[in-house]
């Protein structure tokens, strides 16, 4: 069974036809075709399917897609601009923060939605909004780090590269 | 990949909508709020239903507010909202740290405090896949007749987890329902019950609209303690809340704790309010209770880790509550 649902993702307005039985995380990745949005232990442990809705990290595979009507959603696929990449992108590029990547989409959203109320969360702040993100490559370290550097760059409006005096 | 079953989703305008759903397609029908453990028992296969009701967007559900002595505190607000909210804070602690502790940051916005009293209980032999359970032949609480935890066992022993509920017990709260019958209201103590297959006095086209808590008395003081393997995501292998009055001296008036993770209930702590009324909690006192606290739990293999040594951690958690209430 079928249904029709008006989405917002990423700014975009999408009508879409769904099983009715979707979570949002399958309509992202099945029916949207944005695959950014990981699918891991898909019963909320993990984090890796997290996403933003209405400005909070959640968790899109137990959200059933109906609870995603009417609210902003916002995916890894939308976090840069149209400049280019996001603050907190080049900071996890230039601190090696990602490793296999699997985690790195739902860690991006959960730590942007802190940094955009929170510019300045100091590291356990930090430690604490990505308490839902699991990463089996990395200690954290460079993640931490990683958040650090994109909050400086976003408080202050300069380049993370520039902050860590990379050319 | 765990997909769900096919179901309908109904999003109700008000309460009485929401109830007359539930009472329309009785036995084939389910409430959903934040979903953080109904969508993982679905994927499991523990819960098939044709209907889904959404609680989420009842303004009925909704808010904190503080009147007249008591603090109301809407069944669909989230853990977290509950957790960051001012006045709980600084009124009823414990709750707030209990919400705030629950798995991690994202659940804990989407899921709810009502949720967290109805969570349904937890076991090792029964949140696990179809495939996984049928392997073993399914259990007592679900599909099956054995129990896995208790050998011969006919009574179903599944783990009560939920820590908001733990802290509630010690809270005085009263629970507001609203059913096809009207509204009433059920302090949470005569709310759960030993049976681990469904242990609320709830009926199911019932729903929770709110918590009522009586604001604490004056030199009142709270304490949560919980043990888990992980200090976020995880269930707890055993929790423990405690609230105490205190007179002017530090004697302590009246006690209460009430420790769950192990059987199907949150469990009052019995015998402890003599040893301590009209003493300082001192190590004396606080050794007597946390023994007695030992004494009377009882932990079990539904949930992982060694129940003896869950067990041994009742004491020391314990000892951690009246510390903290002492200091």
């Amino acid at each position: 069974m079928k249904q029709i649902l008006e989405l917002r993702v990423n700014g975009d307005r999408h009508e879409v036809g769904v099983p009715t039985h979707f979570t949002l995380l399958e309509t992202l990745r099945y029916v949207l075709g944005l695959t950014g949005s990981k699918q891991g232990c898909d019963k909320g442990d993990c984090g890796a399917c997290t996403v933003i809705v209405d400005g909070e990290a959640v968790l899109s595979c137990i959200m059933p897609v109906q609870e995603a009507e009417g609210r902003e959603v916002r995916t890894v696929e939308g976090i840069a601009g149209r400049r280019g990449a996001h603050p907190l992108q080049k900071a996890f590029d230039l601190t090696g923060a990602a490793q296999c990547g699997f985690c790195t989409p739902g860690i991006l959203c959960s730590a942007l939605a802190l940094l955009e109320v929170n510019p300045q969360a100091d590291r356990d702040e930090i430690a604490r909004a990505l308490s839902g993100n699991l990463c089996r490559c990395t200690g954290y370290t460079k993640i931490f780090e990683a958040v650090l550097l994109a909050g400086q760059a976003m408080s202050s409006g300069r380049e993370p590269a520039e902050i860590i005096g990379e050319p | 990949m765990l997909r769900l079953h096919s179901y309908v989703y109904h999003r109700p305008a008000n309460l009485e909508e929401a109830v007359a759903l539930l009472t329309e397609h009785a036995g084939d029908v389910l409430p959903i709020a934040g979903g953080t453990d109904l969508v993982p028992n679905m994927k499991h296969r523990l819960f098939t239903p044709g209907h889904l009701v959404a609680l989420r967007g009842l303004r009925e559900l909704k808010g904190i507010s503080d009147a007249d002595g008591l603090i109301r505190l809407g069944a669909a607000e989230s853990l977290a909202s509950i957790a960051a909210d001012p006045l709980i804070k600084e009124v009823l602690p414990s709750l707030a740290e209990a919400c705030g502790d629950i798995s991690g940051p994202q659940l804990r916005r989407m899921g709810t405090i009502g949720g967290n009293v109805c969570l349904d209980t937890r076991c090792t032999y029964y949140n696990q896949t179809f495939f996984w359970r049928q392997a073993l032949g399914f259990c007592l609480k679900k599909d099956g007749d054995d129990c896995h935890v208790v050998k011969g066992g006919t009574r179903c022993v599944a783990a009560h987890s939920a820590d908001a509920a733990t802290a509630l017990m010690t809270l005085d709260a009263s629970l507001e329902l609203a059913g096809p019958g009207g509204r009433r209201s059920l302090p949470i103590e005569q709310f759960f019950t030993s049976d681990g297959v469904w242990n609320r006095r709830m009926d199911a086209a019932e729903i929770l609209v709110a918590i009522h808590v009586p604001r604490p008395a004056p030199g009142s003081r709270f304490s949560f303690q919980k043990l888990r393997i992980r200090n976020s995501i995880d269930f707890p292998l055993v929790n423990l809340a405690a609230a105490c009055r205190l007179d002017a001296d530090g004697k302590v008036e009246s006690l209460r704790m009430v420790a769950s993770g192990m059987g199907a209930y949150p469990r009052k702590i019995g015998k402890i309010e003599d040893a301590a009324r009209g003493n300082r909690l001192e190590d004396a006192v606080i050794e007597t209770i946390a023994h007695e606290t030992f004494r009377q739990s009882r932990p079990l293999d539904n949930i992982p880790v060694d129940k003896d040594w869950r067990r041994a951690m009742v004491p020391v958690l314990a000892r951690r509550a009246l510390e903290a209430m002492a200091g």
